[in-house]
This record gives C-alpha cells, sequence and structure tokens, in this order.
C-alpha cells in the first residue's frame, strides 16, 4: 500500500520518472507548436504545503494563469498548469507574431489559446504515462483562471483538503528561453491515493 | 499604518486594537472578521472547508472555526452579544461547467456553512464580498470595522 507521505527511495524515483516522462512529452508538443526549442528540468516530487508553493510562485498574491484538467478513469486526480507572466507572453509571441495581449484583461479569444495550450499540454503528458503504463486515462476540457495564484491554489487545496493539507506534487519546469531562467511553467499532477498505489503496482513497486 | 497580523491557510488571530488584520489571495476559502467595537477587539478565520468531520484541525473548517474564533475573541475582552461580522471569498475560481458537482461550487457551500455557523452563534453579518469569481486579499482594521479588499487586478474597495 502506498501511503501519503511515506514513500521510500524506489517510489520516489519511480514518481519523478513519470514526471520526467510525461512532461518530456509535453514539452515536445509546445515546442512543436511554438516553433522553439523548449527546456526542461529534472522533476521535482515533493510532499510540499500549498502555502509553500505559492511561495515559490511569487508569492500568494502574485497574478499567474491557472490551467486545471480533472484526470478521470483508471487515474483519478487533478492536474494543474501554473504559467507565470513572462511565459505566457513567451507563448503568445511566439504563436501570434509578437501580438502580446495585456496580461490583465485577456480576451476570450486569448483564453481558448490558453486552454488549447492546456489541452495539448496535458494530453500529450498523460498519454505518455498511459502508454508506458498500460492504464486508461481520461481528461476534461481545462478550465482557466487568471488571478492571484494563492487563490488559484485554494481550489486543489480544497478538493483534496480532507487528505491533508500537504500534497504530493510531481512537478516539472519549462523553460522558454535559455537566456531567461525565469521564465518558465510548472505543472502539478496531483493523484488520490489509490491511484499512486495502482500506477505503483503498474510499475512493479507496489 | 497599524501593525498587520498576518493569517495563514486554515489558521485564525485575534488582537485589540490598534491592529489590523489580513489574509492573502482567498479564492474559494472564505474570511470570516468577527469584532466587538465597545471592547475594542477583533479577530479574523480563514477556512478552507465547510464540516469538520474527525478532523484535528479546528481552524481549517468553518463550522469549528467560528464557535473557536468566538472563544478567543471572549479571552481577550469581547462580549458575545456584541460581535458583528463581515466575510468575504468564496469566490467561483474555474468555470467547470458542472455547478452541481461537490468541486463545482466549492466555495458557495463555504459561504452556507459560515453563514450556518454564524447564526448558531446569533451573530449578525454586517457586510459581505463573496461568490463572484475572483481572488481577494482583505485587511480588517480591528479599531474602525472596516474591511478592505484588494482583488488580483489591484482594484480595492471597502466593505
Amino acid at each position: 500500500m502506498v501511503e501519503y507521505g511515506k514513500f521510500n527511495d524506489i517510489q520516489l524515483d519511480v514518481l519523478k520518472e513519470i514526471g520526467n516522462i510525461g512532461s518530456g512529452n509535453a514539452a515536445s508538443s509546445l515546442a512543436q507548436m511554438i516553433g522553439k526549442t523548449i527546456d526542461m528540468v529534472v522533476p521535482q516530487v515533493n510532499m510540499m504545503r500549498y502555502s509553500d508553493l505559492a511561495e515559490a510562485l511569487g508569492g500568494p498574491e502574485n497574478l499567474i494563469v491557472g490551467i486545471m484538467i480533472d484526470v478521470t478513469d483508471d487515474l483519478q486526480g487533478t492536474m494543474m498548469f501554473l504559467l507565470q507572466r513572462e511565459f505566457t507572453h513567451e507563448v503568445f509571441n511566439a504563436l501570434m507574431g509578437g501580438n502580446t495581449p495585456d496580461f490583465s484583461a485577456l480576451s476570450e479569444l486569448d483564453l481558448s489559446l490558453i486552454q488549447e495550450i492546456g489541452n495539448i499540454l496535458s494530453a500529450s503528458y498523460l498519454n505518455a504515462i498511459a502508454s508506458l503504463t498500460d492504464l486508461r486515462i481520461n481528461i476534461s476540457v481545462p478550465a482557466i483562471c487568471v488571478d492571484m495564484v494563492g487563490a488559484i491554489l485554494s481550489v486543489p487545496a480544497i478538493k483534496y483538503g480532507e487528505v491533508g493539507d500537504e500534497v504530493l506534487l510531481i512537478e516539472g519546469a519549462f523553460i522558454g528561453r535559455e537566456d531567461k531562467a525565469d521564465i518558465t511553467t510548472k505543472l502539478i499532477l496531483i493523484l488520490e491515493e489509490s491511484s499512486l498505489a495502482l500506477l505503483m503496482g503498474r510499475l512493479g513497486v507496489a | 499604518m497599524e501593525k498587520s497580523i498576518i493569517v495563514g491557510i486554515s489558521d485564525m488571530a485575534v488582537a485589540r486594537t490598534p491592529a489590523v488584520v489580513a489574509t492573502y489571495a482567498l479564492g474559494s476559502c472564505v474570511g470570516i472578521c468577527l469584532f466587538d467595537q465597545v471592547a475594542h477587539v477583533g479577530g479574523l478565520s480563514h477556512i478552507l472547508l465547510p464540516k469538520r468531520n474527525n478532523n484535528d484541525n479546528y481552524m481549517k473548517f468553518a463550522d469549528s472555526a467560528i464557535p473557536l474564533l468566538v472563544q478567543k475573541l471572549e479571552q481577550i475582552g469581547a462580549h458575545r452579544l456584541r460581535l458583528r461580522a463581515k466575510i468575504a471569498g468564496g469566490a467561483q475560481m474555474f468555470n467547470v461547467g458542472r455547478s452541481d458537482s461537490a468541486l463545482g461550487n466549492i466555495g458557495q457551500r463555504n459561504i452556507e456553512s459560515v453563514k450556518g455557523a454564524l447564526q448558531t452563534e446569533k451573530i449578525r453579518i454586517y457586510a459581505e464580498d463573496t461568490g463572484k469569481d475572483f481572488g481577494r486579499s482583505i485587511f480588517f482594521d480591528v479599531n474602525t470595522g472596516v474591511l478592505k479588499i484588494k482583488t488580483a487586478f489591484n482594484k480595492t474597495y471597502d466593505i
């Protein structure tokens, strides 16, 4: 049985590898979409408090774009992409040719473009995991929110609030341009306890 | 500006005037401010979920946090009958298009539970800024009872 907060080294390595494969696949989809090289940092697997995650993303009041996707079927959980302002600009510039929207007043069209990016990223991330583990994974249409990072994170904090104040984050980051380390996005996969156990079982580390 | 006391998620604080108690980036969570203007005391609770079920953290849930906040205010001189409430938060951050689902509108369920708990304590709500679809940072001036609300796009207003 896999218990939240009590992972051994082998289990942590497996989770890191899952993050690696998923975000690797997502990064190449993104690179293909914007026609630019996307670098990826090695994913971190952490038990983290939401408040600490908010700090890592510029403080609770920092304005970001949140994309939330429900993961259903064999695996149950939530996937979130947290796009910092600079990253969003970078992607818009690459896709729309320098036509960067005002971050505080994104139009319907801008939002649907971000939604599509979320769709492509999450589908490629989870496809990689599905084909590796032979599990059926279904994803919802991405929901978008542009607001304070703390307010956005209240949503998964509440959803998994009965389980605990800490959550296992399989966290990956893309770097959009080599000379600018701060152009990153974080992607987070939060899985239910039973789904984690299933995933571990499929990968032979029950 | 008076000293500001920052309240985290699933946390609370009480203070005597002059003081400002604040909490950042309420999303679907609710901030509950209680104050007694005769005793010059007030407090703020930042709740995450509506109902406590055998959980040890009383400050995390509306139905257990509010009685606890009242108790803490009484300890520093407040009188239950004089307590007034102002509440903010409980937004629906993501429009997921199925507000009937369990998570769909947790903000609304939080607001309802807060109102129920305040009613149980017989505390009147003087002002509220709840629901809608945006995050709020709130700053409560214990002295004046004014609740300042700041949104993500730097709009500020008092209630």
